[in-house]
């Protein structure tokens, strides 16, 4: 497939400090990619050079293979939804998502045609005249993407869109997004934080850290085959254990624990010989309790230290040695009154667990 | 019990202000017109009449320097706002920090002094034996002494500077609490720098536009120093043929007629503006 946007080894430095280090990306056309990572990693600097309110320190940036580094920001084939969206306050809603329009000289009566037209694909039919004042935080959220939609953009750069959202509409909107992307069949380039929107949306997920990609892979690679330990910790809840090498067995390892105690899990990373330090990572929901622990699971004996209740996604907190380790409890209620101070055997298959080199102590 | 307490406490801080509109806005306003209809028959009779008025509009002399005046107030208002912008657009969005209120003072440093001393201060560097005209000479482009005071151009350059702060002040506050993802917008649309300032920057700053507009406006057609010091034999002001009629000649009627009509005039102007442009009196000022 012809890849939309394709950048080579992008560096942004703002004096000393290097907000974009050699960042190279290949969105193929029509994805949804999303480039996720905590505060101050970058990622808004990095989309402001894509976007071209920004120039590169070094790297090249190409759109559909045009080379854009020299090119302004009203000259490329790429418009951007705002953090905080940024609608033109003294205009309409109309004349918000015209404007894109009549700098493209479109004709009076098509625009009006295709603005009725966008603002009913994106389910906000016959609002034109109304201020984006007027409208709720989800309606301004669908003017600020009909906004751009409407030009037909190669890429869409959205940074952070749904932050200023409530959690509930945040929710809605995730999936509504997916849903536009795939009608409109445009390039999405959306940054974000919370690795929740970047799962549910995304085609192809970057995973992004001191401005450095850590990995870029499918949502279901990251959370089964996490790279590198931050991309484990980072995507999706997890549990981190802390121990020796004592063997390495094929593509698995075992490991001493502080408690003493040996499990297994698989290499995920380079550097790791017997005797040195890893770190295992083990999901809450990989976790199987008690009775239920088949054989050739790793197995490991934990002090219950509180349930926290909360539906589907209920868990134990346990606590291992000096180690703090939470469990999702089963759907099925088979795993009950577990009082606190209780002991409790956990156990998982060590395919499903990741073992990283641990930093020297 | 407690609403007749604020009641009072009410009618208490309203007193001043009614005072103050009454006695120093409305009565003398309403005197100013019922003299301006006076005519004098002899030195103690007294009939009233549109004479006054009459002698504006036959007098030519009277109505040419009241519509030169109405016009040149337009213009400088007009030039003070162009000037104006840059500065307030710098000071609002790219100065930051310390920067930013140092910039700010720098513009109130000169209402320290007196309108007076401003005034002077521009004839320092434009008369004969100024500044300017010493540099001109030295640079070798002028072959004697230039007379740049006492012309429009002067009266202008000084009326500008005497409303420059007065631009400023109303266009920052607006500017400054512009987003500036705005701008950025508009040009990641696809504007360039003349659609950006038209259609996002210039209608979100338009209330300090207006409010700015209408002060210096206000302040320039009733100023009377900058044009009497500044200006030429040609260059009459408004206020100064009021000025005139009412000290020199003591023609308090003539000169409360003149008065009526610098009212009007500066009205009207306002209220067009505010037409034009569809803001309200209540925008504007917040
Ligand atoms: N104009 C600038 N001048 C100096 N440093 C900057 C500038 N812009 C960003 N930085 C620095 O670059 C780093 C990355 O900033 P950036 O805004 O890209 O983070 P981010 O990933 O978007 O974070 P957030 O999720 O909080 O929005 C930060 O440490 C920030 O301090
Ligand atoms: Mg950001």
């Amino acid at each position: 497939m012809a890849s939309d946007l394709f950048c080579t080894d992008l560096v942004r430095r703002f004096g000393d400090h290097t907000a974009v280090d050699r960042v190279s990306l290949d969105v193929p056309a029509g994805t949804f990619f999303s480039i996720l990572g905590p505060s101050g990693c970058g990622k808004t600097t990095l989309l402001r050079l894509l976007a071209g309110f920004d120039r590169p320190d070094s790297g090249e940036i190409q759109i559909r293979g045009a080379r854009m580094n020299d090119v302004p920001p009203n000259k490329r084939p790429v418009n951007m939804v705002f953090q905080h969206l940024a609608l033109f306050p003294t205009m309409s809603v109309g004349d918000n998502i015209g404007y894109g329009l009549r700098r493209q000289k479109v004709p009076a009566a098509e625009r009006t045609r295709k603005i009725a037209r966008v603002l009913e694909q994106v389910g906000l039919p016959g609002l034109e005249d109304r201020n984006p004042q007027q409208l709720s935080g989800g309606q301004r959220q669908r003017v600020a993407l009909a906004r751009c939609l409407v030009l037909e953009p190669t890429l869409l750069l959205l940074d952070e869109p749904l932050g200023a959202l409530d959690l509930k509409l945040r929710e809605q909107m995730k999936v509504e997004l997916k849903h536009l992307q795939k009608a409109f069949g445009t390039t999405f380039v959306y940054i974000t934080h919370d690795q929740s929107e970047a799962m549910v949306m995304s085609d192809q997920v970057a995973v992004m850290r001191q401005g450095r990609f850590d990995q870029v892979a499918a949502p279901e690679t990251l959370y089964r085959n996490p790279a590198t330990p931050f991309v484990a910790g980072f995507v999706g809840d997890n549990n981190r254990l802390s121990g020796d090498v004592i063997s390495v067995d094929g593509d698995l390892v075992r490991l001493r624990l502080q408690s003493g105690e040996e499990v297994a899990g698989r290499i995920a990373g380079e550097g790791i010989a017997t005797g040195r330090r890893a770190d295992l990572f083990i999901r809450p929901e990989s976790l199987v309790m008690n009775g239920a622990v088949p054989d050739g699971y790793s197995r490991m004996q934990a002090t219950v230290t509180t349930t926290l209740f909360d539906g589907a996604n209920s868990r134990i907190e346990a606590g291992v040695a000096d180690q703090t380790i939470f469990a999702r409890l089963p759907q099925d209620g088979s795993v009950s009154n577990l009082s606190p101070d209780s002991a409790i055997q956990l156990g998982w298959d060590p395919q499903g667990a990741t073992v990283f080199a641990g930093e020297p102590v | 019990m407690r609403s007749s307490a604020s009641k009072l406490s009410l009618c208490l801080l309203m007193t001043p202000f009614v005072l103050w509109i009454v006695l120093l806005v409305l009565l003398p306003h309403l005197q100013m017109l019922r003299v301006s209809f006076h005519v004098r028959e002899s030195w103690d009779t007294v009939t009233l009449g549109l004479e006054q008025y009459q002698n504006f509009f036959s007098e030519s002399y009277y109505w040419r320097t009241f519509v030169r005046t109405g016009v040149m107030s337009l213009f400088t208002t007009f030039l003070t706002l162009v000037i104006a912008f840059p500065i307030a657009w710098y000071i609002a969005q790219l100065a930051r920090g310390r920067a930013k209120g140092f910039l700010f003072l720098a513009c109130l440093i000169p209402f320290w002094a007196s309108e007076l001393v401003r005034t002077y201060g521009w004839m320092i560097l434009l008369r004969e034996s100024g500044l300017f005209s010493t540099w001109l000479q030295a640079l070798g482009l002028a072959d004697g002494p230039v007379e740049m005071l006492y012309n429009d151009a002067a009266v202008i350059i000084g009326l500008v500077y005497n409303g420059l702060l007065f631009m400023v002040v109303p266009l920052v506050t607006t500017l400054d609490g512009m987003d500036e993802n705005l701008v950025e917008a508009g040009y990641d649309l696809g504007g360039n720098h003349w659609t950006v300032l038209r259609e996002i920057i210039v209608p979100w700053a338009m209330p300090g536009v207006v409010s700015g507009c209408i002060v210096v406006f206000m302040l320039t057609l009733g100023s009377y120093l900058t044009p009497i010091l500044m200006g030429g034999k040609d260059s009459a002001w408004f206020t100064e043929q009021i000025f005139t009629q009412f000290i020199t000649r003591f023609n308090w009627e003539q000169g409360a007629a003149l008065g009526v009509l610098l009212l009007v005039l500066s009205s009207v102007i306002v209220w067009l503006g505010l037409r034009v442009t569809g803001q309200n009196l209540r925008k504007v000022m917040g």
